[in-house]
């Protein structure tokens, strides 16, 4: 309770989890505010915003809805977003827990190729990724969850290293624990919320990665995503720049919204390192 | 020659890291759809099922797969990358005409990110929780959160379309040639913009360590002791807390040489630069994989390169390092 009243006394975190909030508002309500679909062409091209009270945020190049598209688009980042942080979650705790719990070999191995994901840069891993597997949105969800594991899991062994010779790991082993139990049940809950705290972090590069491949157009052309339409906007560039512009803002906000509901989580767990 | 010697072996530890990788995307590209001669057959508009199989035959894609890792692996020991069959050049001679742009682009916006990064980051520590701070800490998360892609393209629209002070893309000028301190200065007001787009996201990481870093050192024993011998405050900041309170800066520069090659693929996209990053994507768009595959040595090979080089500054600011070996 301590740190909910603590995560509530930052402004910048009560800002975080408002604009957190609106952006879930968005993609929930997208289905009832826009009944048709997003990518069908709704009107003129290039209508400029605020001009047309039937398209509020104007039309795109082929006559789109862009406040449609903006909506829409809050569910496709925050799907992928969070469905990609899960699965480089669960790989690094699974990669870390197993490396920090065993150490020797297992640990050696496991780190040898932490180090290789490591050294390749992530986005061309991706870019590889993505040649290989195609692009549709499961595809690119997954491939941004892969390249996204070793920092937690170079988190998730840290903890589990500090954590395995505590006195409670050993009462376990003591009563005859097996090492799973003593993996899942025992050290595992203690050293996750460090881990959780940094998945804020993996989903706001998450959200970022996605929308550079989408801007690429290497990313699922069949959905209203953020990333799609300012790479579409780009060949507007010179005169109806808004097109590029007002999906660039929307990805601003839900990654800023993500990294501040992060930090005020961490700030409200760790107490200590508040007064800094 | 300790510090040497330390580095050398991180560096050699780190050959095995390079070979997994390339095993790793080499038996990864084999379940792409389609091969090079898939890639040429298609450019040169199609042909017949026995011209593919003689050229299959040509470029050792009839073998099986081991024996197509070992002749890679072979011809890579000898520094040989491959052939591309879209560029129609070696791989090695295609990545190095487009190395030097990124080199540049990289060197440009690390230097501009952490210089300015270790500024802002001095000022919000000395003004901690006052206006600098949380100005300086704001535009950090703002800064942060923006697609580097996106800053890139407002920055055209408001200095090149707009105010039509710097050119929106390319890497120099090619109407006219120029020579010596013109092609330079030329050059350099092409980088202004790709640099700023993607130095911006560093900067936001590099102040706030940075920030946090110094309020750190700030906190310890010598710096107390520092003050208590009557040194002005310049004095300590300068050669006490700056000194110390850099090592998590140069430990971010190796952490994040990858963070920044992926970047410039986008960067060196908006502004079309002939760069590493862009010669990336193209491969992907063109199934050139061989190519592919060489980028992906070539970054990895960026990546040691410049952990070796922070493992070098690293012992030079703090002589404990080199002396425990």
């Amino acid at each position: 309770m301590d740190a909910v009243k603590r995560y509530f006394r930052s402004p910048a975190a009560v800002i975080g989890l408002i604009l957190l909030l609106l952006v879930i508002a968005m993609a929930i309500s997208a289905g009832l505010l826009y009944p048709r679909d997003p990518l069908a062409l709704a009107g003129r091209p290039l209508i400029w915003p605020f001009s047309n009270p039937r398209f509020l945020l104007g039309t795109d190049n082929s006559g789109r809805d862009i406040a449609a598209q903006i909506f829409y688009g809050a569910r496709i980042s925050l799907l992928i977003g969070g469905v990609a942080t899960v699965i480089a979650i669960l790989i690094g705790i699974l990669v870390g827990a197993f490396a920090g719990y065993y150490g020797g070999w297992v640990d050696n191995v496991l780190m040898r190729i932490t180090e290789a994901f490591q050294t390749l840069p992530n986005f061309v891993l991706l870019l590889v990724l993505v040649a290989v597997f195609g692009s549709t949105l499961t595809t690119v969800t997954i491939a941004v969850g892969v390249v996204s594991w070793p920092a937690p899991a170079r988190l998730t062994r840290a903890e589990f290293l500090s954590l395995r010779n505590r006195e409670f790991v050993q009462a376990g082993k003591t009563l005859g624990m097996k090492d799973v139990q003593l993996i899942l049940g025992e050290i595992l809950p203690n050293a996750l919320p460090p881990v959780i705290v940094y998945a804020s972090v993996v989903m706001a590069v998450a959200i970022l990665l996605e929308s550079a491949l989408a801007f690429l157009r290497l990313s699922d052309p069949n959905v209203a995503s953020w990333g799609n339409l300012i790479g579409l906007g780009r060949d507007v560039l010179r005169v109806q720049w808004y097109v590029s512009a007002i999906p660039g803002i929307a990805i601003l906000v839900t990654v800023l919204a993500v990294s501040l509901v992060g930090q005020g989580l961490n700030d409200a767990l760790n107490p200590r390192l508040k007064s800094r | 020659m300790r510090i040497l010697s330390l580095a050398g072996r991180r560096l050699a530890a780190s050959i095995p890291t390079l070979f997994l990788i390339l095993i790793g995307v080499f038996l990864l590209l084999q379940l792409a759809p389609g091969d090079t001669v898939d890639a040429l057959m298609a450019q040169m508009g199609g042909g017949d099922a026995a011209t593919a199989e003689a050229l299959r035959k040509f470029y050792g894609l009839d073998l099986s797969v081991p024996a197509q890792l070992g002749n890679y692996l072979w011809h890579l020991v000898r520094l040989d990358l491959g052939f591309s069959s879209i560029y129609g050049k070696p791989v090695a001679t295609v990545i190095l005409e487009r190395l030097p742009p990124t080199i540049l682009l990289m060197t440009a916006s690390l230097s501009f990110a952490f210089f300015f990064g270790l500024v802002f980051g001095v000022i919000a520590s000395r003004g901690v929780n006052r206006w600098p701070d949380t100005l300086i800490s704001t535009l950090g998360l703002i800064f942060y959160a923006t697609p580097s892609f996106w800053f890139g393209l407002m920055a055209i629209v408001v200095f090149s379309v707009y105010l039509q002070w710097l050119p929106p893309g390319g890497f120099e000028d090619i109407g006219t040639v120029q020579t010596g301190i013109w092609r330079v200065l030329d050059i350099a007001a092409h980088l202004v913009l790709p640099t700023l787009t993607l130095g911006l996201i560093f900067l936001a990481i590099y102040l706030r360590i940075m920030r946090a870093s110094m309020l750190e050192v700030l906190n310890l024993d010598f710096v107390r002791t520092a003050r208590a011998k009557g040194l002005d405050e310049t004095h300590v900041i300068t050669r006490h807390v700056l000194r110390n309170a850099l090592l998590p800066m140069v430990t971010l520069i190796g952490l994040q040489a990858g963070t920044m090659l992926g970047g410039s693929v986008v960067v060196e996209s908006v502004f079309s630069l002939p760069g590493l990053g862009r010669l990336a994507y193209e491969s992907v768009v063109q199934r050139d994989l061989n190519t592919l595959l060489g980028i992906v040595f070539v970054s990895a090979l960026l990546v040691i390169s410049v952990n070796f080089v922070v493992d070098l500054l690293y012992a030079r600011l703090d002589p404990r390092i080199a002396a425990e070996g």
